[in-house]
């Protein structure tokens, strides 16, 4: 770590900043620097995309051929479970929030850390030793529930490493916990003067409201594998309906946390998109309290529609037709957004520097993914394509086509701030684009296979199934490929990239007025803030 | 922010209760209730509960913010437990299942 604050000699004698107050790995463990706390979960959520990417690598080579081309069925069931485990709960629900998040809060409302630093530690702790656990359970012999642990088959039957990996995710929830205490009570208490509430940049409110979901949603999940585990170590009858206990239950526990998880990925990424959008269309957001609220109306109304993934498993047609209507509910936010974004870009001056593209092929792959949920929420078309993938393309492109393109542009967007360095802009665009087609590549046929009626975790398939799942597994090779590019360049831009000004982008916002990198202490003066967020000069004053 | 002074008597007073509490829930586990069993069981778990909330946790004294996060966390459990009700209460329970053959028309209700 300690090549990070190796710097040219022109610049060496300039300035003390976080990256080289302190050298050595001992610095770096024990900081409370919310900064170095954001770089530790970087490189941690890296290495977990990497395990992700792998076994995902793996699933796609093995649907080459229609019977299965590399492994065992019974391996092929742990490949998914790593793939969805390790990608869920290691990477996407930690990704932006604790990262940029951890990076960004204090320094865009003004304060020198987050409330609680030394919790902040803990909680990149707390992740890392859950992590341990799951990669015990996938060095072991690996995990064969799948992503979702669903009940009785994972409390009774499997015979793979269901507790080392489910107790994984016990731990790491503990993590978000904290990383959500801290937020919440950060935004409330440590605003600099003048940033009231509704001066507050757009990501705050993302990160504010994904915060209450840690808080309120993750003892959910703690208690339900909880419950596993009694079930599974004392036979006490909870989810199994042979001891007494109804599977059902599992579900609605389960979904409770995790649909609303996939808000905890996609309401950062909303966060980024509403700072990259301004910035690149040098604009004040159209209507920027309907985009805060709707933030937080998202992580109500995300709580609401839970059962939606339940409605072939044997609910009451009552119950599917009220979650059906209220799924259809919290699309009316997420709209509120996508619309109000693309009302920003009317007569901005917009640029497509790298950070743009990312936050363009946003705006259309999460608009796919949003309307293609409307489908699946509709009780009719989701008992034809419940568990097929068409579902698997579905979240795919509200998770990786949303919450992923978003991280990248964030990352982009604010890598010249985290590391004082910039990254080659032709590279960027360049991985950009070929992100955006290698997605599209490989998750559009996948709505076509899902249609015709290709189950979901499967490893064989009927032979006329072959040519889409042949584009797809290209597309995977093209999308992999996009991956590694900015890996590469980022780190080494650490070194060699060209040094980079306190606001390369002419944007808005506290944390372009700090240094780039900024100093331990963020601010040398309390900045006082006097202006509205985005208070860019609007266009008809600049001719005029 | 204003510190309220607690007396510790008042802390001992609490605990007692607590205790108190306690014994009678062992108590009453040793007659059968039948259908009250669980309802007196909840009912003064839910007592003690509060009377950790209203005084060890300090929730009597503090401000407005703390009591709204108190209140946000109970309606989230009462989303929980409603919506998982919505389900639950209008679910068709076949005690005796017979495959998806048989016609609906021969399903009972409990
Ligand atoms: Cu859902």
């Amino acid at each position: 770590m300690s090549t990070l604050s190796v710097e040219e000699p022109e610049q060496a004698e300039s300035r003390v900043h976080y990256l080289n107050v302190h050298y050595g790995v001992k610095s770096w463990l024990l900081t409370t620097d919310h900064k170095r706390i954001a770089l530790l979960y970087l490189a941690s959520i890296t290495l977990f995309f990497l395990v992700g990417g792998s076994a995902a690598v793996l699933i796609r080579m093995n649907l080459l051929t229609p019977t299965g081309l590399l492994v065992e069925p019974a391996t092929y069931n742990k490949l998914f479970s790593i793939h969805g485990i390790v990608m869920v709960f290691f990477f996407l629900i930690p990704s932006i929030p604790a990262v940029l998040g951890n990076f960004l809060v204090p320094l865009m409302i003004g304060a020198r850390d987050l409330a609680f630093p030394k919790l902040n530690l803990l909680s990149w702790y707390v992740y890392i030793v859950g992590g341990l656990f799951t990669l015990y359970a996938v060095i072991a012999g690996g995990v064969d529930t799948g992503w979702t642990f669903y009940a009785p088959y994972s409390s009774t039957y499997s015979n793979t490493h269901v507790m080392a990996a489910a107790l994984g995710v016990f731990i790491t929830g503990f993590s978000s916990i904290l990383t959500g205490l801290n937020f919440i009570v950060t935004i409330h208490k440590m605003r600099a003067p003048g940033m009231t509430w509704f001066r507050l940049p757009l990501f705050i409110w993302a990160m504010y409201a994904t915060s209450v979901i840690f808080i309120l949603g993750t003892p959910v999940i703690g208690i339900t594998i909880l419950l596993i585990a009694l079930e599974r170590a004392a036979h006490l009858g909870i989810f199994n309906p042979a001891l007494g206990g109804d599977p059902l239950l599992f579900q609605h526990l389960f979904w409770f946390y995790s649909h609303p998880a996939v808000y905890i990925m996609i309401l950062p990424a909303m966060g980024v998109e509403s700072e990259l959008i301004t910035c690149f269309s040098k604009k004040r957001i159209f209507g920027y309290s309907f985009v805060a609220m709707s933030s937080l109306a998202i992580a109500l109304l995300g709580f609401l529609v839970w059962a939606h993934h339940m409605f072939v498993a044997g609910v009451s047609m009552y119950a599917g037709m009220v979650f059906s209507i209220l799924s259809y509910l919290v699309a009316v936010p997420s709209s509120v957004k996508v619309f109000n974004w693309t009302a920003t870009l009317y007569k901005g001056s917009i640029s497509y520097e790298a950070p743009m593209l990312y936050g363009m092929g946003f705006i259309g792959l999460f608009s796919m993914g949003g309307v293609t949920g409307m489908f699946l929420a509709s009780l009719g078309m989701d008992v034809h394509v419940h568990d097929t993938y068409f579902v698997i393309a579905h979240f795919h492109y509200i998770m990786v086509g949303g919450a992923v393109m978003a991280y990248l542009g964030g990352i982009h967007f604010w890598w010249p701030k985290i590391s004082g360095r910039m990254y080659p802009e032709g590279w960027a665009r360049f991985s950009a684009l070929i992100i955006f087609l290698g997605f599209n590549l490989t998750f559009f046929p996948q709505y076509i296979l899902g249609y015709l009626g290709m189950p979901r975790r499967y490893p064989v398939y009927p032979p006329e199934f072959q040519v889409l799942n042949v584009m797809s597994t290209a597309g995977a090779s093209i999308l992999g490929v996009g991956y590694l590019i900015p890996l590469i360049y980022l780190i080494w831009s650490m070194r060699y990239g060209p040094v980079a000004s306190s606001n390369p982008w002419g944007a808005k916002g506290l944390e372009w007025q700090a240094p780039s990198p900024p100093p331990t202490d963020n601010f040398e003066e309390t900045p006082v803030v006097t202006a509205q967020a985005y208070d860019y000069p609007s266009r008809e004053v600049e001719v005029a | 922010m204003k510190h309220h002074v607690i007396h510790p008597g008042t802390y001992f007073l609490v605990f007692f209760t607590l205790l108190i509490l306690t014994g009678v829930t062992t108590v009453v586990g040793f007659y059968d209730l039948g259908r009250w069993n669980t309802v007196v069981a909840l009912a003064i778990a839910v007592c003690k509960a509060t009377l950790v909330v209203l005084f060890f946790m300090h929730l009597r004294y503090s401000s407005a913010l703390p009591r709204l996060v108190m209140l946000g966390g109970l309606f989230w459990l009462a989303l929980l437990i409603g919506l998982t009700l919505v389900d639950n209460l209008t679910r068709v329970w076949d005690s005796n299942p017979r495959g998806w053959e048989t016609t609906s028309s021969s399903v009972q209700r409990p």
